[in-house]
């Protein structure tokens, strides 16, 4: 039913560029070896044997466009399909001081990221189609990749009315969210599944049990009972996840779980899967490597929804995504400015930024010490945009250059150069990071390329 | 020493000192004049962004017996009323280069970050539902006048542990001082994971005799209407300490307020065991011994706050001997 061509922005120049002798890694096209890869007008236009293409190919292209780069990569560098995050905060309309649709995108490509999904708890509310039309003008002009929106499955996001979301779709709206809050009525949230029928798109549920979490800062157990901090009990999020999983099979719908934080939830949609109910679900860098006792210090950037639970949560999430039972990684990329963050733990805003450091730490933290396959983190990593119904990023001939070429090898230290974003509340900052992005392809551009990458004119 | 942000931070050997000095400082309140010069020129902000009154004139006393210059800032009223974040407020009254910040705040964390912020030392008068590590070592202190050493000794705190920052530090400093803890009181009002904190925990009072002490915690009325306890009844009914549930024997203490028919009866409030007035006492004179550690004791020359070399230990009346041995921060 959708009108518009869900995603804009990222609207560079077609890239011409020869990829040079590059592991291509592509578990989705059953790729694994060293290539030449040459982009001719963004497109992916030719994938042959190492060092067998001559740079003339694309000499005469740059003759034609003025601009064409080569990079060596001397079968170390790795080519990766790009990757995709469902789940970021860009802040635009209304709090363009913690990030804005320049900023955030920047940041994602940065990250190695060729498209992300923007929330719509901005102010006002993403919730109707002028503001929708408007944002969507603003990210073709502004965003470095591209960019589709969810808005809001009621009207600001006060979980009673549903918004015009088959008006939505017209416009382009990806599918629904009242991320930042639950649909806490479950008569509501049936509502919606059903009219979902009408209007498709997915409904993407931010899962949380308010009467369950209402007052806590962190997950409860030992060190909230330490810290005399009020804690947010496990059941605030499996309890929600199963009552919806129940409801979308009940109807028939699709939804997407975001941001999974303990083990009963990844449970409850392998379940909800074995039933064959349409459910897919994200799960975020943070909740895979980090853990409650990072929050003993009170570390305001180790304070996100949901919190950082046990490591026995921890290593089911890793497992739940290494079985298939999680789809897809997702940063919740939530950047907050510093002095929002310079408060008392309790009275701080909850979320990390993360789409700079999501491969790097993943790849340090689970690839490195053998936890999960590189393969495995490169397909989830990308997983994401077909679970909306959008093209799978692929390295494959004739294809749109959506790529990301990674150094597996570089060391650098998270933040020791500042951000692409605007704000700074990572939990990963300063952490020793092996894995890095040195470009990246979003809708055949360039959106991002890192200075240590040599250009070699043609 | 340079703060004292936490009873988690401290050893036991850092408690007996504190409460040592205490028992010292006890000797001068005993006396017609009662100030020691020994902090002369210094100043101590007390910066409370929680109403209170005993814990904050007890460090008023203790600063001013010490003869330390005090300012109380209290939140309500000033600028933090109009917006002002605690960190501008701090910044903004670190200005006038206070030696010592006692910080009350309904914040966990929050002294920690303060000391982070400004040169002064800081003292955490209760953060949030976290600490009040001044409280603990004057339950220490109380408790050793009492008892003797605590090594051995069985404590139960009783009532609302969940919101009280009084039973976290407690069990921390009890524990370190030998004692085993027990907590007690509604399933709801015990937190999920506090037995990791070394404490056993129970939901009934049934083995309360064989306790030696009895913590009561006070019991919030605004706690009712969150539903935590259906009634104060009933909460009465199952958690009062009363004559009938409290041996001739047994200590009991209470951080005050009291509320009369709730967590206390009467009875046992005014009976020769209870031992909450020397608590109050020993309030003073803990507070002493902790401002005077932390600025007349071993600090690392601070460069925001330059400060006169420490007064020399020239009271008349002996509370000065050189009881601060080398203790690095």
């Amino acid at each position: 039913m959708s009108a518009s061509c869900p995603l804009v922005g990222g609207c560079g120049e077609p890239a011409e560029l020869l990829l040079r002798d590059v592991r291509v890694l592509d578990p989705r096209a059953g790729v694994d070896g060293r290539h030449d890869v040459l982009v001719r007008r963004g497109e992916i236009a030719e994938i042959a044997a190492p060092a067998s293409i001559e740079p003339r190919a694309l000499a005469r292209a740059a003759a034609r466009s003025g601009d064409a780069e080569i990079v060596e990569g001397e079968g170390r560098l790795l080519l990766a399909p790009g990757f995709f995050d469902p789940h970021v905060h860009l802040r635009t309309p209304g709090q363009e001081h913690k990030e804005d649709l320049d900023s955030g995108t920047r940041a994602a490509a940065a990250g190695g990221f060729c498209g992300v999904i923007a929330m719509p708890n901005t102010d006002p509310v993403l919730d109707s189609a002028p503001l929708l039309r408007s944002l969507r003008d603003a990210a073709a002009g502004q965003a470095r990749v591209p960019v589709g929106f969810l808005p809001a499955v009621t009207r600001g996001l006060e979980g009673r009315q549903l918004t015009e979301m088959a008006e939505l779709r017209e416009q382009g709206a990806l599918g629904f969210s009242d991320d930042g809050r639950p649909v806490a009525d479950a008569g509501t949230l049936r509502k919606a599944l059903q009219y979902q029928r009408l209007c498709g798109g997915v409904i993407s549920l931010h899962e949380e049990d308010p009467t369950l979490s209402r007052g806590g800062a962190m997950h409860e157990g030992a060190v909230s009972a330490a810290l005399g901090i009020a804690g947010i009990p496990a059941v605030a999020e499996s309890t929600m996840v199963a009552r919806d999983a129940a409801l979308a099979g009940y109807e028939g719908a699709r939804v997407h779980f975001q941001h999974l934080s303990v083990a009963a939830s990844v449970e409850h949609v392998a379940e909800a899967k074995a039933h064959g109910y349409r459910v897919s679900a994200e799960v975020c860098p943070h909740h895979l490597l980090l853990t409650e006792e990072h929050v003993r210090t009170l570390d305001t950037r180790m304070k996100m929804y949901p919190p950082l639970a046990t490591d026995a949560d921890r290593q089911a999430l890793v497992e739940g995504l290494r079985s298939g039972a999680i789809d897809c990684l997702a940063t919740d990329h939530a950047p907050h400015a510093r002095e929002e963050k310079e408060v008392p733990f309790e009275q701080a805003p909850m979320g990390s930024t993360g789409l700079e450091t999501a491969f790097a730490a993943l790849h340090t933290e689970l690839v490195l010490p053998g936890v999960l396959a590189l393969a495995l983190l490169i397909e989830r990593l990308s997983a994401g945009a077909a679970l909306f119904a959008l093209p799978a990023p692929r390295v494959a001939a004739g294809e749109p250059a959506n790529l990301a070429l990674l150094d597996l090898d570089a060391v650098w230290v998270a933040g020791e150069h500042g951000w692409e974003s605007r704000s700074e509340n990572c939990c990963f900052a300063g952490r020793r990071l092996q894995g890095r992005v040195l470009m990246t392809l979003a809708a055949g551009a360039v959106a991002y390329r890192d200075r240590v990458l040599t250009m070699v004119g043609t | 020493m340079n703060h004292l942000i936490s009873i988690e931070q401290l050893q036991r050997a850092d408690i007996e000192r504190i409460v040592s000095q205490a028992e010292r400082f006890a000797e001068v309140s005993d006396r017609e004049i009662k100030k020691v010069p020994a902090l002369r020129g210094r100043m101590v902000l007390n910066l409370f962004y929680e109403a209170s009154t005993r814990t904050r004139s007890s460090f008023e006393l203790a600063a001013k017996r010490l003869s330390a210059d005090v300012v109380n800032f209290a939140a309500s009223g000033s600028s933090v009323e109009k917006g002002e974040s605690l960190k501008d407020t701090v910044l903004t009254l670190a200005a006038h280069k206070p030696d010592a910040i006692v910080l009350r705040t309904p914040w966990a964390g929050a002294s920690e970050l303060v000391a982070r912020w400004c040169a002064a030392a800081v003292v955490n008068a209760g953060d949030g539902k976290h600490e009040h590590p001044t409280q603990a070592l004057l339950d220490v202190y109380t408790l050793r006048r009492r008892l003797g050493a605590l090594d051995g000794a069985s404590i139960w705190i009783v009532g609302d542990v969940a919101h009280s920052r009084v039973a976290r530090s407690d069990v921390l400093a009890f524990q370190r001082m030998g004692a085993s803890v027990t907590v007690a009181g509604p399933p709801t009002l015990i937190p999920r994971g506090i037995e990791q904190l070394g404490c056993e925990v129970r939901y009934t009072l049934d083995e309360l005799h064989g306790a030696d002490v009895v913590y009561a915690l006070r019991m919030q009325r605004e706690r009712m209407s969150e539903t935590w306890v259906p009634s104060l009844r009933e909460y009465a009914a199952w958690y009062q300490v009363n004559g009938a549930r409290l041996a001739a024997r047994q200590v009991l203490m209470h951080p005050g307020p009291v509320n009369r028919g709730v967590e206390l009866s009467g009875e046992v409030v005014d009976s020769p065991q209870a031992v909450i007035t020397q608590q109050v006492e020993a309030g003073v004179v803990v507070r002493m011994a902790v401002l005077y550690e932390l600025l007349a004791g071993a600090r690392e020359p601070r460069a925001a706050a330059p400060s006169p070399a420490s007064p020399p230990q020239q009271d008349r009346d002996g509370a000065g001997e050189p009881v601060l041995g080398g203790q690095a921060a």
